[in-house]
C-alpha cells in the first residue's frame, strides 16, 4: 500500500434527495479512495447513485453524511467559496457532448473561461494556454475560433477534456463521458484520456454502466447498486469470472461480448436474475438491498444488513453468503432457461 | 380529483381576497383624491368635506379597511356613488349577459378554433399558411374597429342582425340569439386566432413524436389516430389557452359591450370609470376575478381528465 | 401572434449577428420594421410632416372624403385626418413604450430571479404571477382611471405592470431550461460565481425570447391604448387620438363610411407590424444549427447490391420473407436532397435474425423506417423496391400497406416508455389494436392483452395492464411495446436498436424474449443497434452499414472471426472487451462523414490504412468474396489474404 495521501478519499458518503414526499437515499454510506495516476471505476446501471457521487464530490449537490477528503482536506462541509478553490485540482467531464458547451461561444472562449475566473488576467497568456490545450488533445488552433455545432461529438468530448485540463488539476471525473459515442471515437477518445493520464499523473474517476470500457481502463473498480457499494476492488478480479459479489457476476454475465460462440456458451447457464423491482419497492435500511432480486437470498439477508468486508487481495463485498453463494451457481442446462419467477424468500 | 377541486377552491378564497383587497387599496394608494374628482374644479369645499364624510372617507384607512371587508364577505359592496343602489343588485341583473358574450365566445372560439387548427397540422401548405394569415388578421384588428365593420356590413348595409341592444333569453330566443351574433363573432376572433394556431402547434408537436409512430407501425387508421391519440395529447395546452382566451373576453366585453350597447358588467363597468363610482368598479373587478376562479378549476379539472400523469399527483 | 401561450423553444440559440442577418433576410419582417419606423419618425416628426394643425377646425370641409386638400379627409368639425392621425400617433406610441418598458424592466428580472434561484423565490414569484393573471387586465386599468381620470401613463403603466406575468413565464422557463443544461454546470466548476453565470450563459438565450415577447406585447399594448381611447377614459374628444378618432368616426357611420377606416386601418396595420415582427424575430432566434444543409454531390450511380443474397445456404430455414432492394432515402427540401441511405439490399428468411449493424449516421435507422414507410417529414424514399411476398410494399397503395403494417409486419423502437401513448392505459391501447385486426368483444380483448402480456414475461399482467406508460420501467415497457407489435402475429418484427435504453441486466432479458418468441412464432427478426455484443449474442446473419451503404454482409460468425472489410476490422479491434486491458486501443483516425459530404469513391478511404489508388479510382461495388459473404471493398484480397492466412 502507498504511504501517499490518496488525491480523493470518500469515506461513508451519504445523499439524500426527496421527490414530493418520498425521500431516498441516492448514495448510502459510500466509500472508495483514489490513489495518485489511479484510475477508478464506479460502475452501475440506472438507480445506482454513481452520477449523484460525481455530483457530490464536485459540490453539485448537498452532503447528508460522511466525509470527501480531498488530499486529506474534507470538502465535503465547506461553503462555496472554498470550494471554489478546489476546482483548480478538480475537475469534470460530463456525458454529453454536446449540451456540455454553451452553443453561443466560441471554442477559444469556452477555452480561457477557467483562467479567466480564476484570475488570469492577461489575454495573450489564456490565447497560448488555449492552444496548448488544443494541441494535447490533438485539435488544431483553429478550433479555437470555431463554435461548438461545428464539430463532431467525439471532438466535442475532447474539447470539454481540454477545458477540464486548463487549470492542470490532479483528478478529473468523467461522468459517462464516452458513453455517447460512437465505438470508433470512444477508441480514440479511450486512448487519449491513458495518454494525458500517463503525460502528468492524472487521477481519474471514471463513471459508466459500459463494463467492457471499465474493465480496459480502470485500475480499480466500485460496484453500486441502489446507492450502496456492492463490492470493490481490482478491475481484473471485479470483471472477471470470479467477482465476490452476486450482483456484479449478475452485470458481468449480462454484458454481450462480441462472440458468437462465447454468448452461446453464456447462454445456455441458466439465467436466475429476475427483473428488478419498480423504484417504489421500498428498500429497508436493515437489509441487503439487493435481497429481492438475488437468487441466493437467506433470511439473514433481508433481516441484516451486509457490511464491507475483504475478498480477495485488495478486495472488498458486502455480501453475507460470500464465497458460499459461488458454489452455488447453477449448472448449465442445454437449452435457454426461462427466466424463472421471483426467488423466493427462504 | 377531488383533491384537485379542493386544492383549487381553497386558494381562490385568498385570491378573491387578493383582489379585493387589491382593488380596494388600489383606490386609496394611488396618488388622487376621489372626493375632490366627484365634486370637481366647481364643487365648494363644504360638499367636498361632506362627499368625503359620506364615502367615509375622512376615517384612517385601516378602518375603513376593516369595515369595507366585513361588508364584503357578506356581499356587501356597498352602494353605487351614482345612484345609491346596491351595488350586487347592478351587477347581478348584468350579469346574464356578460355571461352570455363570453361563454359564447369560448365557445366559438373552441370549436373553430380546433377545426381550423387541426386542419391546419394536417395540411401543411395551403391550409396551414391559410390559418396563418388568418390569425394573424384575427389578433391585429382591434375589437372597436372590427365591431363597427361589421355593423356596418351586416347591420347596416344588410339588415341581419341588430347593429345594438339585447333581447332578453325569456322575451324572444330568437331575437335573443340574433342580437348576440355580431358581438360574439367580434368577442371570438382573436380567441380564434390563438386556439387555431395552439391547436396546430400542439399537433404538429404530438404527431412528432415516438409513440405516434408506434401506433402507425402497429396499423391503427388514421383517423383514430388524430382524434383519438393525438388530439388527446394535444390538448392540454389549447385547454389553458381557452382559459386564458375566457379571462381576455371578460376584458373584451369592456369595449365590446359599449361599441353594441349591451346592457352588462363591461358596459358598466366603463359608466362607472367615467363616474368615478368607486363601489361599482370594485364590485365588477370581484364579479370578474369569482368568474376566472370558476374557469380555472373547470380547466383543472380537464387537466386530470386528460393527463393520466397529473390525476396521479 | 401567441403571447398568451409560452410555447417558445429555444433551440441551440444563434449568434446574435446571425440572428439579425437571418432577420433581415425575412420579407415580412423587413417590411414591418421599415413600416414601423416610417410611422414612428412621421408621428415622431410631428410638427414638421403634420400638414394642418391637428385642432384646426374647417367648417366648411366637415365630412369630406379624401380630396387633394385633405389627403385623408375630414372629420365631423373639418378637421384634417391625417394631421390628427400624425399627432395621436405620438400619444399611442408613446403609450406603447411606456408599457414595455415597464413589463420588460420587471418581469424581465422577476423571470431571472425564479428561474434561476428557484426555491421559494420561485414560489413567491409564481404566487405574484398567478394572482396578477387571475384578473382580466382592463378591470383593474378602469379602477385607475376611476382614481386618476384621464391620466393615460398611469393607465399604461398598470397596464405595463398587469402584463408581467406573461413575460416571466417566458424569461422563467427560458432560463430554467437553459439552467439544467450541462454548461452550465461546467461552469460554475469553471469557477464562475452566479453573476458572471446568469450574464454570460443564461441571458444570451433569454434576450431573443424577450425582445419577441416585448414585440408581441407592444401589439397588445397599442391594441389596449386604443380601446381604452375609443371608449373616451383616456382624453378630450378634441384632442386626437387613434381610438377617438375610430369613437368619432361610429357616430357618423351611415353619413360617412370612409372616416372609420384611415384610423381603424392604421390602428390594425401597426398592430399586425408589431406581432409579425415579434414572430419573425422568433423565427431568426429560434433557428436550428447554423450550417444550412450543403450541396449534394452530384449522385454517383453505383451497381445494385444483388451480390450475396440469391444462392445463399439459409441454415435450414426456408422461406424468403423479406427482400430489399436498391433502397434510397434523401432529404426532401426543396434546396438540397441529400442521400441518407444509398441503394442498400438484404434479405430476410423467416424464423432467422439479421443485424444491422453501424455507428450514428450511418443510415441503418432510417432504411428500417423507410421498410415500413415512416419515415418522418423531410425525408423520402428516392428509390429502390421492398418485396415481401411478391409485392413491393413502397408502390402499394396506402390502404393495402396499411392492412399490412402491424400485422405481418411489425416495430419496436429505442425509447419504451415515449413509444406509447401517455393518456391511456397499457391494456386499453392493447385492446383499441386486438379489436382493430380481429373482431371481438372487449371483454375478449381484454382476456387477450392480458394474456400477450404473459407471453412477454410480465408478472402480474392484469395490473401492468392497468398502468399507464411512464408509470413503468424501461423493461417493462419494453415488453408492452413488444407485446403491441406481437398481437398482429407478424412474420417479421424489425426492432430499432431495442435495448440500448435499458440496463444490461434488463437487456439480457429483452433480447432472452426475442429469442424465445422467435422460437415459438417463427417470425423474422431485423435487429438494428450499434452494439457488437448484441450482434454476437442474438443474430444469424449481419450487415454492417457504413455513409449510407452496405459495406459488408455475412453470417454472424464469419462476420466475427474472418471480417472482409477494413471498416469492420477497424471496429471490432476498437472494442474494448476484445483488447489487452489498459492496452492502447487501435482506432480508426477521422471520423464518419455526414450525409451530404460522403467522399466520392471508396467512402471510406480518407480513414482506410490500406487505401490504394485503385480506391480513389470510382464507385466501389458490393462484392461477393466467399458464399453468403460480401464486402464493398476491391482490395479484399490483398488485404484479407494475408490476414487470415
Amino acid at each position: 500500500m502507498s504511504p501517499e495521501t490518496p488525491v480523493l478519499s470518500v469515506e461513508h458518503l451519504s445523499v439524500r434527495y426527496r421527490r414530493g414526499r418520498r425521500i431516498s437515499n441516492a448514495l448510502d454510506d459510500v466509500s472508495f479512495e483514489v490513489q495518485p495516476g489511479e484510475t477508478v471505476g464506479l460502475v452501475g446501471e440506472s438507480g445506482s447513485g454513481k452520477s449523484t457521487a460525481a455530483k457530490a464530490i464536485l459540490g453539485l449537490v448537498p452532503v447528508y453524511a460522511g466525509f470527501i477528503y480531498f488530499f486529506g482536506t474534507d470538502i465535503a462541509h465547506l461553503p462555496f467559496k472554498e470550494r471554489r478553490k478546489t476546482y483548480r485540482q478538480m475537475q469534470i467531464v460530463f456525458q454529453d457532448p454536446y449540451s456540455s458547451m454553451n452553443p453561443t461561444r466560441t471554442i477559444g472562449n469556452t477555452l480561457s473561461e477557467p483562467l479567466e475566473a480564476f484570475g488570469e488576467r492577461d489575454h495573450k497568456a489564456r490565447r497560448d494556454r488555449v492552444y496548448e490545450m488544443l494541441e494535447r488533445v490533438h485539435l488544431p488552433p483553429s478550433a479555437a475560433n470555431r463554435y461548438p455545432w461545428q464539430f463532431s461529438g467525439g471532438q466535442r468530448q475532447r474539447i470539454a477534456i481540454a477545458r477540464a485540463l486548463m487549470l492542470s488539476p490532479r483528478l478529473l471525473i468523467l461522468d459517462e463521458a464516452v458513453s455517447s459515442l460512437d465505438l470508433s471515437v470512444q477508441a480514440q477518445v479511450l486512448n487519449l484520456l491513458q495518454e494525458l493520464q500517463e503525460a502528468s499523473a492524472l487521477s481519474y474517476v471514471f463513471i459508466s454502466h459500459d463494463l467492457g470500457v471499465v474493465r480496459h481502463i480502470c485500475d480499480r473498480v466500485v460496484v453500486l447498486y441502489r446507492g450502496r457499494v456492492m463490492e470493490s476492488g481490482p478491475a481484473l478480479f471485479v470483471s472477471g469470472r470470479n467477482s465476490a459479489h452476486p450482483y456484479t457476476y449478475t452485470l458481468n454475465e449480462a454484458v454481450p461480448v462480441p462472440d458468437p460462440d462465447a454468448q452461446q456458451a453464456r447462454r445456455s447457464v441458466a439465467r436466475s436474475v429476475t427483473s428488478p423491482p419498480s423504484d417504489t419497492t421500498k428498500i429497508g435500511d436493515e437489509q441487503c438491498v439487493f435481497a429481492p432480486r438475488c437468487p441466493w437470498n437467506q433470511p439473514r439477508c433481508w433481516r441484516e444488513r451486509p457490511l464491507l468486508r475483504p475478498a480477495y487481495p485488495n478486495g472488498v463485498v458486502a455480501c453475507h453468503r460470500y464465497p458460499e453463494w459461488q458454489s452455488e451457481i447453477a449448472r448449465p442446462e442445454p437449452l435457454d432457461a426461462h427466466v424463472l419467477p421471483a426467488p423466493k424468500r427462504r | 380529483m377531488l383533491r384537485i377541486v379542493g386544492n383549487r377552491l381553497l386558494l381562490s378564497v385568498p385570491l378573491l381576497l387578493v383582489v379585493s383587497t387589491l382593488t380596494f387599496l388600489l383606490e386609496a394608494l394611488i396618488p388622487g383624491d376621489v372626493a375632490r374628482t366627484i365634486v370637481g374644479p366647481q364643487g365648494t369645499q363644504e360638499q367636498y368635506l361632506q362627499l368625503k364624510h359620506s364615502l367615509g372617507l375622512d376615517q384612517p384607512l385601516f378602518t375603513r379597511y376593516q369595515q369595507w371587508l366585513e361588508n364584503v364577505i357578506h356581499g356587501d359592496f356597498g352602494n353605487s356613488l351614482f345612484n345609491h343602489e346596491p351595488v350586487t343588485m347592478l351587477l347581478n341583473v348584468r350579469l346574464s349577459v356578460t355571461l352570455s358574450l363570453v361563454i359564447g365566445a369560448t365557445l366559438l372560439a373552441a370549436i373553430v378554433g380546433v377545426l381550423l387548427g387541426i386542419a391546419g397540422a394536417l395540411r401543411a401548405d395551403i391550409a396551414g399558411t391559410a390559418v396563418d394569415a388568418l390569425s394573424m388578421v384575427g389578433l391585429a384588428i382591434p375589437n372597436f374597429f372590427l365591431g363597427l365593420l361589421l355593423i356596418a356590413l351586416f347591420a347596416v348595409a344588410i339588415p341581419l342582425f341588430p347593429a345594438t341592444g339585447y333581447v332578453p333569453f325569456d322575451a324572444s330566443p330568437l331575437d335573443w340569439a340574433r342580437s348576440l351574433v355580431l358581438p360574439v363573432v367580434v368577442l371570438a376572433t382573436p380567441g380564434i386566432a390563438v386556439v387555431a394556431k395552439q391547436t396546430r402547434d400542439s399537433m404538429r408537436a404530438v404527431l412528432e413524436r415516438p409513440f405516434i409512430r408506434t401506433l402507425r407501425a402497429a396499423g391503427l387508421p388514421r383517423r383514430s389516430i388524430i382524434f383519438k391519440h393525438a388530439l388527446r395529447s394535444a390538448a392540454a395546452p389549447v385547454v389553458t389557452v381557452l382559459g386564458l382566451i375566457f379571462v381576455a373576453s371578460l376584458g373584451g366585453t369592456v369595449v365590446v359591450e359599449s361599441v353594441f350597447a349591451m346592457p352588462g358588467l363591461g358596459g358598466l363597468a366603463v359608466q362607472a370609470t367615467t363616474q368615478h363610482d368607486l363601489p361599482l368598479i370594485q364590485g365588477v373587478a370581484v364579479y370578474f376575478t369569482a368568474l376566472v376562479v370558476v374557469v380555472n378549476l373547470l380547466i383543472d379539472l380537464a387537466y386530470g381528465w386528460l393527463d393520466p400523469r397529473v390525476r396521479v399527483e | 401572434m401567441s403571447v398568451l401561450t409560452d410555447q417558445i423553444v429555444i433551440g441551440p440559440a444563434s449568434h446574435s449577428h446571425q440572428s439579425v442577418r437571418l432577420l433581415l433576410r425575412n420579407p415580412v419582417a423587413i417590411a414591418a420594421i421599415t413600416f414601423l419606423g416610417i410611422v414612428t419618425l412621421v408621428c415622431i416628426g410631428a410638427p414638421v410632416t403634420a400638414p394642418f394643425d391637428p385642432l384646426h377646425q374647417d367648417l366648411e370641409r366637415v365630412l369630406s372624403g379624401p380630396t387633394a386638400h385633405n389627403l385623408l379627409g375630414t372629420d365631423t368639425l373639418g378637421r384634417d385626418v391625417l394631421s390628427r392621425l400624425i399627432y395621436g400617433g405620438r400619444r399611442s406610441l408613446l403609450s406603447v413604450l411606456e408599457g414595455v418598458v415597464v413589463v420588460t424592466a420587471l418581469g424581465v428580472p422577476m423571470g431571472l430571479a425564479a428561474g434561476y434561484t428557484g426555491g421559494w423565490v420561485d414560489r413567491v414569484v409564481g404566487k405574484f404571477a398567478e394572482t396578477i393573471m387571475a384578473v382580466p387586465a382592463l378591470i383593474i386599468v378602469l379602477v385607475v382611471l376611476a382614481v386618476l381620470p384621464q391620466n393615460e401613463d398611469a393607465a399604461m403603466i398598470s397596464f405595463g405592470l398587469l402584463g408581467i406575468p406573461a413575460i416571466l413565464r417566458v424569461v422563467r422557463s427560458a432560463t430554467l431550461r437553459v439552467r439544467e443544461d450541462l454548461y452550465v454546470a461546467a461552469a460554475r466548476v469553471s469557477g464562475l460565481n452566479h453573476v458572471q453565470i446568469v450574464k454570460r450563459h443564461i441571458f444570451p438565450h433569454v434576450w431573443g425570447p424577450v425582445i419577441v415577447q416585448a414585440s408581441l406585447f407592444a401589439a397588445y399594448a397599442l391594441l389596449f391604448e386604443t380601446g381604452i381611447a375609443y371608449l373616451g377614459l383616456t382624453a378630450d374628444p378634441s384632442t386626437p387620438t387613434w381610438g377617438g378618432m375610430v369613437a368619432e368616426a361610429s357616430t357618423v357611420i351611415q353619413r360617412q363610411a370612409w372616416l372609420l377606416v384611415p384610423s381603424g386601418t392604421l390602428i390594425a396595420l401597426t398592430i399586425l407590424a408589431f406581432g409579425l415582427l415579434g414572430d419573425a424575430i422568433r423565427d431568426a432566434v429560434v433557428i436550428g444549427e447554423g450550417g444550412l444543409a450543403r450541396r449534394a454531390p452530384t449522385s454517383v450511380v453505383t451497381k445494385p447490391d444483388r451480390a450475396g443474397d440469391i444462392a445463399e445456404p439459409l441454415n435450414g430455414r426456408s422461406g424468403l420473407v423479406l427482400r430489399v432492394r436498391d433502397l434510397s432515402v434523401s432529404t426532401t427540401s426543396s434546396a438540397a436532397e441529400t442521400p441518407i441511405v444509398d441503394r442498400v439490399g438484404f434479405d430476410v428468411y423467416a424464423g432467422e435474425t439479421l443485424g444491422i449493424i453501424g455507428e450514428s449516421g450511418c443510415g441503418k435507422s432510417v432504411t428500417a423506417l423507410a421498410v415500413l414507410r415512416l419515415l418522418p417529414q423531410g425525408l423520402g424514399v428516392t428509390g429502390g423496391q421492398v418485396y415481401w411476398q411478391g409485392d413491393d410494399l413502397l408502390s402499394m397503395t396506402e390502404r393495402l400497406f396499411d392492412e399490412l403494417r402491424g400485422s405481418s409486419l411489425a416495430y419496436v423502437s429505442q425509447e419504451p416508455q415515449s413509444s406509447l401513448d401517455p393518456a391511456f392505459t397499457v391494456g386499453s391501447q392493447l385492446v383499441e389494436l386486438i379489436r382493430h385486426h380481429q373482431r371481438v368483444s372487449r371483454r375478449k380483448a381484454w382476456s387477450s392483452a392480458i394474456a400477450l402480456l404473459r407471453q412477454v414475461e410480465l408478472q402480474n399482467p392484469d395490473q401492468v395492464a392497468r398502468t399507464y406508460a411512464h408509470e413503468l420501467s424501461g423493461g417493462m415497457a419494453q415488453r408492452v411495446a413488444i407485446a403491441f407489435a406481437l398481437v398482429g402475429r407478424p412474420k417479421l418484427l424489425i426492432a430499432d436498436e431495442p435495448t440500448t435504453a435499458l440496463d444490461v441486466t434488463v437487456q439480457a432479458e429483452i433480447l432472452g424474449l426475442l429469442r424465445r418468441l422467435q422460437r415459438e412464432t417463427g417470425m423474422a427478426l431485423i435487429l438494428i443497434t450499434h452494439n457488437w455484443g448484441v450482434i454476437a449474442d442474438i443474430c444469424d446473419r449481419a450487415v454492417v452499414m457504413y455513409a449510407g451503404q452496405i459495406v459488408e454482409k455475412s453470417g454472424i460468425r464469419e462476420m466475427f472471426h474472418k471480417p472482409l472489410h477494413p471498416y469492420t476490422l477497424g471496429l471490432l479491434k476498437s472494442h474494448p472487451s476484445l483488447a489487452e486491458p489498459r492496452s492502447r486501443l487501435s482506432s480508426i483516425p477521422g471520423s464518419v462523414p455526414s450525409p451530404g459530404s460522403w467522399p466520392p469513391a471508396c467512402r471510406f478511404s480518407p480513414r482506410c490504412r490500406f487505401v490504394a489508388d485503385e480506391c480513389l479510382k470510382g464507385p466501389i461495388p458490393l462484392i461477393d468474396v466467399e458464399p453468403g459473404h460480401s464486402s464493398r471493398c476491391i482490395r479484399v484480397d490483398q488485404i484479407f489474404a494475408k490476414a487470415s492466412a
